[in-house]
């Protein structure tokens, strides 16, 4: 009973990130962080 | 002026070409020694029970580890826009992993082992790796707590976990009580000893081989293809989904065993569910290409990073319906799973890096390529060419070994085919095999060459480069 609570519950928690995530006013922040990678590219002439 | 330390990442990026050449040749050495067994020259140093092993852990944890270290100490600094957190400490961890990777070479042809897959290495070593592995924490973490950048890009996540989930399974695995200096009996037994071992196994291939080569992925793809990762939200849920699931799959390494029947399918359904995250994160780093296909034309780095999704892609679809116990009841203990592991290791693990190697190493010498491109994609086609005439010649022999094994005569009950029957049959394929892995190994060669023309090139000591100014993404916004 109880390890099937655990893993409902985990399982409610892993929607509820996803539909955190996908919430519009997070957008930009992650639009942003996906550019990390080519930050020194935009440095380089 | 702060500057990255690169000295010690361009130091672990040559010695994964060095131990990529190694570990390749040991290979190549075994497999000619299955067809041609008089090649251990009665010398017990040499022989295949020893000399498979020391190839296990040349190629994953000397080739695949050195190309992580380098890796993820060049990606944190440069995501995290900081220096990493001690010169010294970087040193230490440089220095104490070729040390274990020397000690590896020299234990394991003199026969001291503990006699677990990938985790042979007896006690003394195994203490060494933890301190060094504890060093190389402190500097990761300690490099991602000093950052000046608000968010932890992604891919310093999947190495995050990385570090954190093979501290777990290393010292799990090898807790054993000492008879000796280089002796040890573990403090497992039977069913359990097999299960905690297959849960190590098992996780060193989700955490060692696949998160910590997702986060080289989530770095390198979009830079080398010169655009954000396809959905960034994607990669959330990918690192997620994948951590969540993968430490329950371990199970599937024991299928039709004396582990209790209902882990067995708790391995092989957390297999199955497995096939979404890896699936969905390959997908996001293959749709970065979207609208610069055109790259795979000439970039032959690229051609080695998209490429080596694919064969993620394959592998990571073919693990999961192998660990269906239907299916593994014919592909168990066959040739088939050599061939699954190749291609999820030359295919997935070594394009990565060596991708993601050719990608690094101008850059980290302030040069605008490496020496030779063309010499690129000739590794490119000897790789890819050697890689598919291995994985063809084991899946087939594999099959074939397992339809001869299970073929019963059903007037009398009685097995059709003799062990050795099975044996001479794969024969000739073993000899595909060595072909393949001959290639493969000719390609690293090719890879050697150009690297050491490329450190020709950058004749003067590099110059150190400037970190990049504090959240230049607040900036940008």
């Amino acid at each position: 009973m109880v390890p099937g609570l655990i893993t409902a519950a985990l399982l409610l928690l892993f929607v509820a990130g996803c539909i955190w995530l996908w919430l519009p006013r997070h957008a930009r922040a992650l639009e942003e962080a996906a550019k990390l990678p080519l930050d020194d590219e935009e440095k380089t002439p | 002026m702060e500057s990255y330390n690169d000295r010690v990442v361009r130091q672990f990026a040559v010695m994964t070409v060095v131990w990529g050449v190694v570990g390749m040749l040991v290979g190549v050495l075994i497999a000619a020694q299955l067809y041609w067994p008089s090649l251990d020259f009665n010398l017990p140093w040499l022989s295949y029970g020893r000399l498979r092993p020391l190839h296990t852990n040349a190629v994953i944890f000397a080739f695949g580890g050195s190309a992580l270290f380098a890796t993820s100490l060049y990606t944190v600094q440069r995501t995290c826009h900081v220096r990493l957190l001690s010169d010294r400490l970087a040193s230490f961890v440089f220095w104490g992993w070729q040390l274990v990777i020397v000690a590896a070479a020299v234990t394991l042809p003199l026969g001291y082992t503990q006699g677990k897959e990938y985790a042979e290495l007896e006690w003394p070593i195994d203490v060494l790796i933890t301190i060094v592995w504890v060093a190389y924490a402190v500097l990761f973490f300690g490099t991602i707590a000093r950052r000046k950048v608000k968010h932890i890009y992604v891919a310093n996540w999947f190495y995050g976990a990385y570090i954190i989930a093979v501290a777990l399974l290393h010292v799990v695995n090898n807790i054993a009580i000492p008879a000796g200096a280089f002796k040890s009996y573990p403090v497992y037994s039977g069913t359990v000893d097999a299960m905690v071992q297959w849960w190590y196994g098992h996780n060193a291939v989700g955490f060692f081989l696949t998160t910590a080569f997702l986060g080289m992925m989530y770095y390198f793809v979009p830079k080398q293809a010169g655009r954000p990762i396809y959905s960034y939200r994607l990669s959330i849920v990918h690192f997620w989904a994948l951590i969540a699931v993968y430490m329950w799959a371990g199970p599937h390494h024991l299928q039709y065993t004396a582990l209790p029947d209902w882990a067995q399918s708790l391995g092989m359904v957390f297999s199955l569910i497995l096939l979404a995250p890896s699936w969905g994160g390959a997908i996001n780093g293959i749709l970065t290409l979207s609208g610069v296909w055109y790259k795979l034309r000439t970039d032959p780095i690229l051609k080695f990073l998209i490429v080596s999704l694919s064969f993620y892609m394959m592998s990571t679809f073919e693990g999961p319906m192998m660990s269906i116990k239907t299916v593994n009841s014919l592909s168990h203990y066959t040739d088939w799973t050599i061939g699954h592991v190749h291609s999820g290791a030359l295919g997935w693990v070594a394009m990565i890096s060596i991708g993601s190697i050719y990608a690094m190493l101008p850059r980290l010498l302030g040069l605008p390529r490496m020496y030779s491109v063309k010499l690129i994609d000739t590794h490119f086609w000897l790789h890819t060419i050697g890689l598919v005439v291995y994985i063809a010649s084991m899946w087939i022999a594999g099959v074939m070994q397992g339809l001869m094994w299970r073929a019963t005569d059903p007037d009398n009950g009685t097995l059709v085919y003799s062990f050795v029957e099975a044996l001479n049959a794969t024969k000739p394929y073993y000899l595909f095999r060595l072909g393949g892995g001959l290639i493969v190994l000719a390609g690293m060669l090719v890879m050697a060459w150009n690297v050491f023309r490329t450190f020709r090139e950058a004749v003067a000591a590099p110059a150190p480069q400037a970190v990049l100014p504090p959240d230049v993404s607040d900036a940008r916004a």
